[in-house]
């Protein structure tokens, strides 16, 4: 180790920072770990950017240069920036000194394509494979797949690695191919049924044989970057509940366009990431994941973007005021759920809490319940009757919209858990 | 007001339950061996702390309440705040005399009270999982200072040996002087004579490791690499990483 590896260490974190490129993921800003639905048990954070960003693995660039030429992407061939390359001895080093040190929960990989995509992965899988092998690692490890990877490297990184991705980045394939003349659908979403086979054939296995090895146990995650092109949030969001119905899909997420490479025609000239679309498009996600919704109730062809005023499940609650006020005392965990400013935990507290006693509105508000916003949605016997029913959904709307001014709002919540109450 | 004495163990606290049942008095105040006595107070009971007498009681409440309840107990008690025990008192007193578990009676202020300490004792826990750092001394074995504000670190215990099972580390909690010491098999507590060269929570460079240095400027540099200039938020960094534990963690120094 010396000062040279600190300055390629430099090189390539900045490389990786942007969470368009192929170093991206949103695994740095997920959930707090321990809270309901974290179905992702490595997921402590070891320290905190000034974005406030969680930093939980060593995210890391093999090498930023790059054949290729994304025009969302830092690292594109045609960028004249800072180049370096690690080697794999290096990079084994860095990770297992900073895990002892208790910096970092793992390692997360990720190249720029040299030479042809399985060239680049072979030195990649390398890197995971001494890890594991040689090293006796036991930390996390998640790798980015090369779009076009063939099914040889993918199937040998799935050995070692927890998690794999492959980022769509752009939804529509005619927008992906305009920004990313390299790319296309097939070169994304091959290994990433590769994957997916790989899960499958794994699981079959240890149906059969208890200690057969596993496959990616922390399955796959993909990212799409929302901004940048012109699709709809229903665009989005149709395509992200047809990911999740793959059993190895685990999360999607959405990355608000950075306008980095200013001056490229092709893409919009931004002042604003649009952080408060892509706060709503996870907690769109959100209730697509734990509580039970299907995309079309939240977004659909009339109604094909999310309401960047209020949260979706508000605004879907004053589409629906026909289904409340719903009895707190009486309903189904499922109901709760559906009501404005309850969240999983205080549903899970409701119907745990019921059988002591019936539960009253100053109950509620200890248990974490937002009343502000689920009074208008709910009975519990000795509120006033003014719900959504007696005052109209658009005088709701605005009493709740008003206060909240949604930049603030983003600016509270921009990277922190978008957790829809 | 019923007032009784002991020890300001967990044992002895127990020993207070156990004395209550067989006196059917129940104390409004618990208090230690020599805090004075409040006014209008009788003649305080003084409770002898003794283990066959905590055992039952704690069997009795491992009757009545989950595991994770009683894990929960243990939370209240490394608070360490004021009043705690007291509170502690309480929630057992209405759990052993209640028919079923109390631990969902969310309506009741107590049991509401204890969920609340408990969670944040965790979240103390969950702190020091994720912000300790270890330097490395000239001997390879990896030393980390602390200073929770509860006494989290005996429930990071699990955690830490079993992540870092292959490395000898010391962790040392400067504020409660004392810490674990694990030697590749368990993690023994450990108190040290001298351990003033350790409070300011910086080895001497004469003992570091050669590369010590080098990985901390690393790390520093790599968390500053990471950093976007277009989403600047130090108020969000703060509350996911309180400023009390910076003063030991490199990329903040
Ligand atoms: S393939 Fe595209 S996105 Fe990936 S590093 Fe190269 S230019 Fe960037």
């Amino acid at each position: 180790m010396n000062e040279q590896v600190q300055e390629k260490l430099k090189v390539l974190a900045a490389s990786a920072k942007y969470d368009v490129s192929c170093a991206s993921s949103g695994i740095t800003r997920r959930n707090r770990p321990g809270s309901v639905g974290s179905a992702e048990g490595w997921g402590i954070c070891h320290s905190f950017t000034e974005n406030g960003r969680c930093v939980s693995l060593l995210k890391i660039m093999l090498t930023n240069h790059c054949i290729y030429d994304c025009a969302y992407c830092i690292n594109r061939r045609s960028n004249d920036i800072k180049r370096a390359t690690l080697t794999v001895g290096e990079l084994i080093d860095l990770t297992l000194e900073f895990y002892r040190r208790n910096y970092i929960e793992g390692l997360f990989l990720s190249s720029g394509v040299v030479r042809d995509p399985d060239y680049t992965m072979e030195r990649m899988v390398r890197v995971v494979k001494d890890l594991r092998t040689e090293h006796r690692y036991n930390g996390y490890i998640h790798m980015k797949s090369i779009p076009g990877a063939s099914r040889e490297w993918v199937d040998e990184a799935g050995r070692y690695a927890d998690r794999l991705s492959v980022n769509i980045e752009i939804p529509k394939e005619q927008n992906l191919k305009f920004l990313a003349p390299e790319k296309n659908y097939q070169s994304i979403f091959q290994p990433m049924f590769y994957i997916q086979q790989g899960v499958s054939a794994s699981n079959e296995e240890r149906k059969r044989f208890r200690y057969a090895p596993r496959f990616v146990p922390a399955g796959q995650s993909t990212q799409m970057i929302v901004g940048a092109t012109n699709e709809s949030d229903n665009d989005i969001l149709r395509l992200s509940s047809a990911l999740y119905q793959r059993s190895s899909m685990k999360r999607v997420y959405y990355s608000g366009y950075i306008p980095i490479n200013t001056g490229d025609a092709r893409l919009p000239a931004l002042k604003q990431p649009p952080l408060v679309r892509e706060n709503r498009l996870y907690q769109a996600d959100w209730l697509m994941r734990f509580y039970g919704f299907q995309a079309s109730e939240i977004v659909d062809d009339a109604f094909p973007n999310l309401d960047l005023e209020i949260d979706p499940k508000l605004s879907w609650a004053l589409r629906h005021p026909e289904l409340f006020p719903i009895d707190i005392n009486k309903a189904e965990q499922s109901l709760l759920l559906r009501v404005p400013g309850i969240g999983v935990k205080s549903a899970l507290l409701i119907v745990a809490s019921r059988h002591h006693g019936r539960i009253t509105a100053s109950t509620l508000a200890k248990m974490g319940v937002v009343m502000k916003k689920a009074r208008y949605f709910i009975t519990c016997g000795e509120l006033p009757i003014l719900t959504v029913n007696e005052l109209h959904p658009d005088c709701i709307r605005r009493a709740l919209a008003g206060k909240t001014n949604p930049k603030k709002e983003a600016d509270r919540r921009q990277l922190s858990i978008p957790f829809p109450d | 007001m019923i007032v009784f004495r002991y020890d300001k163990t967990f044992e002895g606290l127990l020993t207070t339950l156990f004395d209550a049942y067989t006196r059917r008095t129940f104390p409004e105040r618990l208090l230690s061996e020599n805090e004075p006595l409040p006014m209008f107070s009788e003649k305080a009971h003084r409770v002898i702390t003794e283990s066959y007498k905590s055992l039952r009681v704690w069997a009795a409440l491992e009757k009545k309440l989950s595991r994770a309840v009683c894990g929960m107990l243990m939370h209240v008690w490394l608070s360490e705040l004021p009043g705690s025990d007291e509170l502690l008192f309480r929630y057992m007193h209405k759990a052993l005399d209640a028919p079923s578990s109390i631990a969902t009676h969310f309506a009741d202020k107590d049991v509401m009270e204890v969920k609340k300490i408990a969670g944040k004792v965790s979240k103390e826990r969950e702190h020091l999982m994720q912000f300790v750092r270890f330097q490395q001394a000239a001997d390879g074995t990896f030393f980390a200072p602390v200073s929770p504000i509860y006494n989290a670190l005996p429930l990071t215990m699990p955690y830490f040996t079993q992540r870092f099972a292959d490395q000898k580390w010391l962790i040392y909690d400067t504020r409660r002087r004392y810490g674990y010491y694990y030697d590749l098999k368990t993690a023994e507590e450990v108190t040290l004579n001298t351990d003033e060269h350790l409070l300011d929570g910086k080895l001497d460079d004469a003992w570091m490791t050669q590369d010590e240095k080098l990985f901390q400027s690393m790390w520093k540099e790599y968390t500053l690499a990471l950093t976007i200039r277009e989403r600047i938020n130090p108020k969000l960094q703060r509350q996911h990483m309180p400023r009390r534990f910076w003063k030991f963690m490199p990329e903040k120094n």
